[in-house]
């Protein structure tokens, strides 16, 4: 892979890390993180589409009209979710009952429609397959930390395994707690990604 | 970059994305269909069967009014006699319905209950599903002596801490379903 490919590739973790950076897609973000389990599920639910959405729209760019780019991209990207919605309704009927309010969601999350504007219709196909990629994980990497910080203050376990009896400070587990976690995340990140 | 809009190459530009799109969805549709409808059945026979005693032969879907409004409910039966009622209860919680399936023996006590759905807040009142000390009041729950209402309006059952308002629900929908089975046998 060369330097270039890493590179695109590597900054959704850091530079352009969508949550801590860029701070795009706060509604999924806030929403879902309530357990790491449920932050790395919709990360690697939003890597998914992120991905294809990046793809076909890379393919599509240069022969859609540019007055309508913003609705037939909207449309392909609604079109992968309601894939995966299907899917995993089918296949994973488990996950679909805790994530499945927030699956649509995605379509409207700015993460994805703000790579297609930003990145996917000005790249190649394989440059924008790894600019999805590396957000995506960027993505996923941010909501399982943030899940795991509010899971451990707010419930007392993480990933499901529990480390103390009764409640943990329940203000993490809602909104407040979120806007608390992900300030208090945004700074440590933002203070080691200077240093660097 | 893009090419020039005009009114024609837009109008073929939509129509054949969302042509390939909904042709994409159906193909998925159908490919899913089966699967789904699967995976829901057995998760309505899961919770029917943990919510009823082992063995008997269960009944088809009947229709049944619980709390006002159209439900289902399902008879176990070993040949003529009824072992439980298995009861579907929606009731409003916090943040949205909340669906009950409610095992309801011939006695008329609580036999077990399990969430079908729910829209709770996670960590909070979705705790009803995984708080055993909050679901495990209800089984054996006998309605005769005690009262289906949390503490808090004078009932016998403990609420979630914090979450008032999703216990409230839950005992409601466990309290229309015992009533929607008096009433039949009533009948």
């Amino acid at each position: 892979m060369s330097k270039r490919k890493f590179d695109i590739f590597a900054k959704g973790f850091f530079k352009e890390n969508p949550t801590f950076v860029l701070l795009l897609g706060m509604c999924p973000t806030l929403a879902t993180t309530t357990s790491a389990i449920n932050g790395l599920s919709m990360g690697l639910a939003t890597l998914f589409v992120l991905v294809l959405s990046n793809i076909v729209i890379s393919a599509i760019a240069p022969v859609v009209p540019d007055k309508v780019h913003i609705p037939v991209y909207i449309v392909v990207i609604a079109t992968f979710v309601t894939i995966l919605q299907f899917a995993m309704q089918a296949y994973t009927p488990d996950m679909y009952k805790t994530l499945g309010l927030f699956i649509p969601l995605i379509v409207v999350n700015c993460i994805v429609l703000g790579r297609a504007e930003a990145f996917a219709s000005k790249n190649g196909i394989v440059d924008s397959a790894l600019d999805g990629l590396g957000i995506g994980f960027g993505f996923t990497m941010s909501l399982t930390v943030l899940g795991m910080v509010r899971e451990i203050l707010g419930s007392g376990s993480i990933f499901g395994w529990k480390f103390i009896a009764g409640d943990g400070l329940l203000v993490f587990v809602m909104a407040p707690g979120a806007f608390l976690a992900l300030g208090y995340l945004m700074v440590l990140f933002n203070r080691i990604a200077k240093k660097n | 970059m893009a090419v020039k809009s005009n009114l024609i190459n837009m109008a073929v530009c939509l129509t054949a994305v969302c042509l390939v799109c909904s042709a994409l969805l159906g193909g998925m549709y159908v490919l899913t269909a089966e699967p789904i409808a699967k995976a829901n059945a057995e998760i309505l026979k899961a919770s029917i069967g943990a919510v009823l005693p082992e063995g008997g032969e269960l009944s088809e879907a009947m229709p049944i009014e619980v709390g006002g409004q159209p439900s289902e409910y399902y008879v176990s039966a070993s040949g003529d006699e009824v072992k439980a009622y298995a009861v579907k209860s929606t009731t409003v919680g916090f943040g949205g319905p909340l669906t009950l399936m409610v095992g309801i023996t011939p006695e008329g006590s609580v036999y077990n209950t399990s969430v079908l759905s729910h829209t709770e807040t996670p960590g909070l009142g979705a705790k009803c599903t995984t708080d055993e000390r909050f679901y495990s009041q209800f089984k054996g729950f006998d309605p005769s002596g005690k009262i289906l209402s949390v503490t808090k309006d004078g009932g016998d059952v403990d609420a979630i801490t914090a979450s008032t308002i999703t216990s409230r629900a839950y005992a409601l929908a466990v309290k229309n379903a015992v009533e929607a089975i008096k009433n039949i046998k009533g009948e």
